[in-house]
């Protein structure tokens, strides 16, 4: 009896704190999606914390509308789409190269890259663009250049060592059918090494994404801008507006999060790789 | 041999997106052949304003203007000095910042010197700017920037800095809304009876850049020690633990423990303080001329009026941060000189300035203009007088001793540093300064 | 020709990486010797930079000092709430599948939209957080979160409350490979769980644990989207290592922004290194086989 009492009185402790820590994670979205369907007024009177009484969809108008949410949303779909496509098909090359092919210098330049995750560079964003601004690229081709190289070394880290645990007999096989070797990375291997790359792609898409300081450094336009430098703008723009501000931060959180929960075990694994590597 | 011809493919395709989007940048900077003047601005409240006067331009004189606006500032000036660095600046451009980053454009050779364009005809178009105004696009004989005398930009308006009231606070609190405060003691009374009276904020403004407090700050200093002292301050002669300087920095611990301040003052942009201010959140504001169109465009029922610095002294009088707000250069490599300077002359001329003032209600930097003004700038539009502005001083505050005096006074409001040590610290940083 | 063939495989890697990291890697280098307006060519100043950074500027020992003061509370505070929550979790295994999913939405969001969404809850007329505190009868607590000297601990602790999942996923995986037989066989020893959990569970965590205190010096020296979303600097109360580089570049100092670059990579670089090996001095000592 004493036990079971203990036991049950352990598992309440436990629960209440977890269930505090969740609740801190989760009431502050829920408020935020809440508020964004407010009307100003309502908001102000009840600081959001009830639900909303007649909710609107203004704020989401006007934030998209006025305030070029949609804009900037797109932009981020494009450079984000771009970005993690290039990093793919060269990560994954550079990966199948480096796990099964021979050349000269192979492992000075696998140990390149190694070398590239292991040093933190502070400041990389600095000489990156002023190189960009030399080379005239300042521009969306430029930032997806500069924003592969930023998940390069990791994805072909990660590809490689899962090429390496992969046996070579399906590859023998199709090189005795007489494919030349693009063919078998492209028929034989790729198919073969999904999961990883649901990880990378998964890891990069999220990266680019989220990315900050060399967007905000770069893009001097609207129509440029991609969606975190864009919320900083509406967000500067509308202070006072608070269930305008709601709606545009839920816009942008909303799609993340519904992608999170339907592929929770690709975005853990995908966010913690960086912690493979240690 | 078949997948290497793929694989060629791939890296031409890489090769022609870097050689395609680098002819795009460098085209677009001029294509004299159909006389097309393209025109760099930060101005996003006056972009509308500046399409009509193109198209009014291009039926006169069938030129071409291009107006394209880079905003925010700070990106704009990014914009400004990497086309410098490339070479691809517009016809016309303007640029923000200290006098030193215009100085070093014009040593760089980017900009003309439009001193004979001035001159010419009796100095008839020198002569109708206000002096105030185009005074910092004005580099005299031996200054300390080491660039050829001369005249180097054409201001296109007037900006001055001032206090701006909330007549309707005002009256819910029962003070009288056209009787506004002339010294310290009387403006933080009155902000804290608003306050009291309706629950509102006495005083909002965008402190958490820091210029904005460093502009107020010297305003007070000026008025309380005097230009002549002030200045010296600035040559090293009086050091910033002086006690007028200590006097001025206990404003701030005044302002604070008045309790008038809107909350997280320190933390705000000037943005969120006009969005405040014209919501009728507090009593007074501090902000430039510009803010009457942005008021305008946030609550255009939003009944206020300017203000000029409460005097905190009798001894000095009260000087404006103000001059010229935004003015434009001549690249001076472009082959549309001529063109872009009279372009320049025909929006100084006062149909043009009229125009201005109705659409965006910012102050002219030429004269004659009065009977357009709006009541709400004339006020300010009198003090032209009183401007002073660092641009126009002989010499300027290092940007290290800015930054740390801003950043002190900052604290000073946050209350976690004290008058005497922030200027300790703001004195030790101008001795290595020195030293350097 | 075989061997060229096989090269090209990785040529486009090799292009981008030495384009966009080996270049500008060099490049941080030479910039930090040099000095410019970003309009004039550079001209070389020697070592002045750094004497500038080190010496001249107050302020960047101020931005260590926060990037630092940050990173402690990320160091203690977030890893042991991420620890005490994986135990927990490791426990409760038919809700910890829920749990997991909770923990980690926030590290998946952006650092700009976690800052606005607090900046927003804290700051916004009247104070929302403290309207909230009153509400649950905590009126007490109500405080000026961004406008006063908390200033920094408030940004630390959202900094921990948007990374605290993040380490908890890494310790609960961490935890998840030790095999039961072992504490099965020290139950049967007549361990305690005090003494399981010091024999077993923090021995065998040791790895984990070092990546995780690594990874979290390296990610909150180099944070910065999200402070400057929350309080833009606040006086330099905030301002951190990476904000200032920041400012620089945008004020044009790039030989400054640099030099700040190499220094804080060398101290980044020291003090991972140093954690390391201690770690593995721990390991030694402990008589755990590393793996």
């Amino acid at each position: 009896m004493y036990y079971r009492v203990k036991k049950i009185i352990t598992l309440i402790i436990l629960h209440t704190f977890l269930l505090s820590i969740a609740l801190s994670c989760i009431f502050p979205l829920l408020w935020m999606v809440n508020a964004s369907f407010k009307h100003e007024t309502e908001f102000r009177s009840d600081y959001g914390l009830k639900l909303a009484q007649n909710p609107t969809i203004e704020n989401y108008k006007s934030a998209i509308i006025e305030g070029k949410l949609g804009f900037y949303f797109l932009n981020s779909v494009w450079y984000t789409f771009i970005t993690v496509l290039l990093i793919v098909v060269i990560s994954s090359l550079a990966a199948y190269g480096f796990s099964r092919l021979e050349f000269p210098g192979k492992n000075i330049i696998f140990f390149m890259f190694l070398a590239a995750m292991m040093i933190p560079l502070p400041a990389g964003f600095v000489p990156v663009y002023i190189l960009l601004n030399k080379l005239h690229l300042v521009n969306r081709i430029g930032y997806v250049f500069a924003m592969t190289n930023m998940g390069l070394s990791l994805s072909i880290y990660l590809l490689k060592t899962f090429f390496d645990q992969l046996p070579r007999d399906m590859e023998d096989a199709a090189r005795i059918d007489g494919c030349n070797r693009l063919q078998i990375w492209w028929n034989v291997a790729l198919p073969l090494i999904a999961p990883a790359l649901a990880v990378v792609i998964i890891f990069n898409a999220l990266t680019v994404w989220n990315e900050f300081v060399l967007a905000s450094l770069m893009f001097t336009e609207d129509k440029l801008m991609p969606l975190q430098v864009g919320l900083m703008e509406v967000y500067n723009r509308n202070i006072i507006a608070h269930t305008r501000i709601m709606a545009s931060l839920t816009i942008a959180a909303l799609p993340i999060i519904l992608l999170y929960l339907k592929m929770q075990k690709q975005f853990i694994k995908g966010l913690t790789a960086g912690a493979v590597v240690g | 041999m078949k997948h290497s011809f793929r694989f060629m493919g791939f890296l031409g395709i890489c090769f022609l997106l870097l050689t395609i989007s680098g002819c795009n940048n460098s085209t677009q900077a001029s294509a004299p052949k159909e006389k097309k003047l393209v025109i760099w601005h930060w101005m996003n409240d006056r972009q509308a304003a500046f399409n009509t006067l193109a198209q009014k331009y291009k039926a006169e004189t069938g030129v071409t203007i291009e107006f394209k606006l880079f905003f925010p500032p700070d990106i704009y000036s990014q914009k400004v000095i990497a086309a410098a660095r490339a070479g691809s600046l517009p016809e016309i451009f303007g640029i923000l910042g200290e006098k030193s980053t215009m100085g070093s454009f014009i040593k760089a050779k980017h900009i003309a010197d439009l001193t004979p364009y001035m001159e010419k005809d009796g100095a008839s178009w020198k002569n109708s700017f206000y002096p105030q105004a185009l005074d910092v696009n004005v580099f005299t004989t031996a200054n300390t920037y080491g660039v050829i005398p001369g005249i180097y930009g054409v201001p296109i308006d007037t900006t001055i800095m001032g206090f701006v009231a909330s007549k309707a606070l005002l009256q819910k609190a029962g003070l009288d809304p056209n009787k506004l405060p002339g010294t310290f003691d009387e403006f933080v009374r009155e902000a804290k009876t608003v306050q009291e009276k309706t629950g509102k904020n006495g005083f909002v403004c965008g402190w958490g850049e820091g210029w904005l407090v460093n502009c107020m700050a010297t305003e007070w200093a000026i008025n309380l020690m005097g230009e002549d002292k002030f200045i010296k301050t600035i040559k090293g002669e009086v050091p910033y633990t002086d006690k007028d300087w200590l006097e001025v920095f206990t404003l701030f611990v005044k302002l604070k423990d008045a309790g008038i301040l809107n909350a997280n003052i320190t933390t705000m942009i000037n943005k969120e303080s006009e969005d405040a201010f014209s919501k009728e959140q507090a009593a007074f504001s501090f902000n430039g001329s510009w803010s009457v169109n942005v008021y305008k465009q946030l609550n255009p029922d939003l009944e206020y009026s300017f203000f000029a610095l409460p005097k905190i002294s009798n001894n000095f009088p009260v000087k404006l941060w103000g001059g010229a707000g935004s003015s434009f250069m001549v690249n001076n490599t472009s082959p549309l000189k001529e063109e872009a300077v009279n372009f320049l002359k025909w929006i100084t001329a006062k149909n043009q300035q009229d125009f201005l003032i109705i659409e965006t209600n910012n102050l002219p930097s030429i004269k004659g203009c009065e009977k357009t003004l709006p009541p709400i700038l004339s006020e300010l539009n009198s003090r032209m007088g009183q401007l002073t502005h660092p641009n126009i001083w002989p010499c300027n505050e290092d940007s290290r001793v800015l930054e740390i005096m801003n950043q002190n006074l900052q604290q000073i409001v946050m209350g976690v540093k004290k008058p005497r040590d922030a200027a300790k610290e703001i004195q030790e940083v101008k001795e290595r300064v020195k030293k350097q | 020709m075989d061997k060229a063939k096989n090269f090209g495989f990785i040529l486009p890697a090799l292009l981008i990486f030495s384009i966009f990291y080996i270049y500008p890697f060099i490049y941080t280098f030479v910039l930090s010797f040099q000095r410019g307006d970003g309009i004039y060519t550079s001209e070389w100043v020697g070592l002045a930079n750094f004497k500038e950074v080190l010496y001249y500027d107050k302020n960047w020992g101020r931005a260590l000092y926060n990037g630092a003061f940050i990173t402690f509370w990320a160091l203690t505070f977030q890893n042991l709430l991420a620890f005490a929550l994986a135990l927990g979790v490791d426990k409760a295994t038919r809700t910890g599948k829920i749990y997991r999913v909770v923990f980690f939405i926030l590290p998946v969001l952006s650092e700009i939209i976690i800052g606005l969404l607090i900046r927003e809850i804290i700051i916004s007329d009247p104070g929302i957080l403290n309207q909230w505190l009153s509400r649950i009868g905590l009126g007490f607590a109500a405080r000026d979160w961004l406008g006063s000297g908390l200033v920094l601990l408030t940004t630390s602790l959202v900094h921990c409350w948007k990374g605290f999942g993040w380490a908890f996923v890494i310790i609960l995986a961490g935890l998840q490979t030790i095999p039961e037989q072992l504490y099965e066989a020290a139950r049967i020893d007549g361990a305690n769980a005090w003494q399981q959990f010091c024999r077993i569970t923090i021995p065998l965590l040791m790895p984990v644990i070092a990546m995780v205190l690594v990874l979290t010096i390296l990610g909150t020296m180099q944070a910065f989207a999200m402070i400057l979303a929350l309080t833009r600097g606040a006086g330099g109360l905030t301002e951190v290592p990476v904000m200032k580089i920041y400012n620089h570049l945008r004020g044009n100092q790039v030989g400054l922004a640099c030099a700040e670059g190499v220094i804080l990579g060398i101290i980044l670089i020291a003090v991972s290194f140093t954690m390391l090996h201690i770690s593995k001095q721990v390991r030694k000592r402990w008589g755990v086989v590393s793996n």
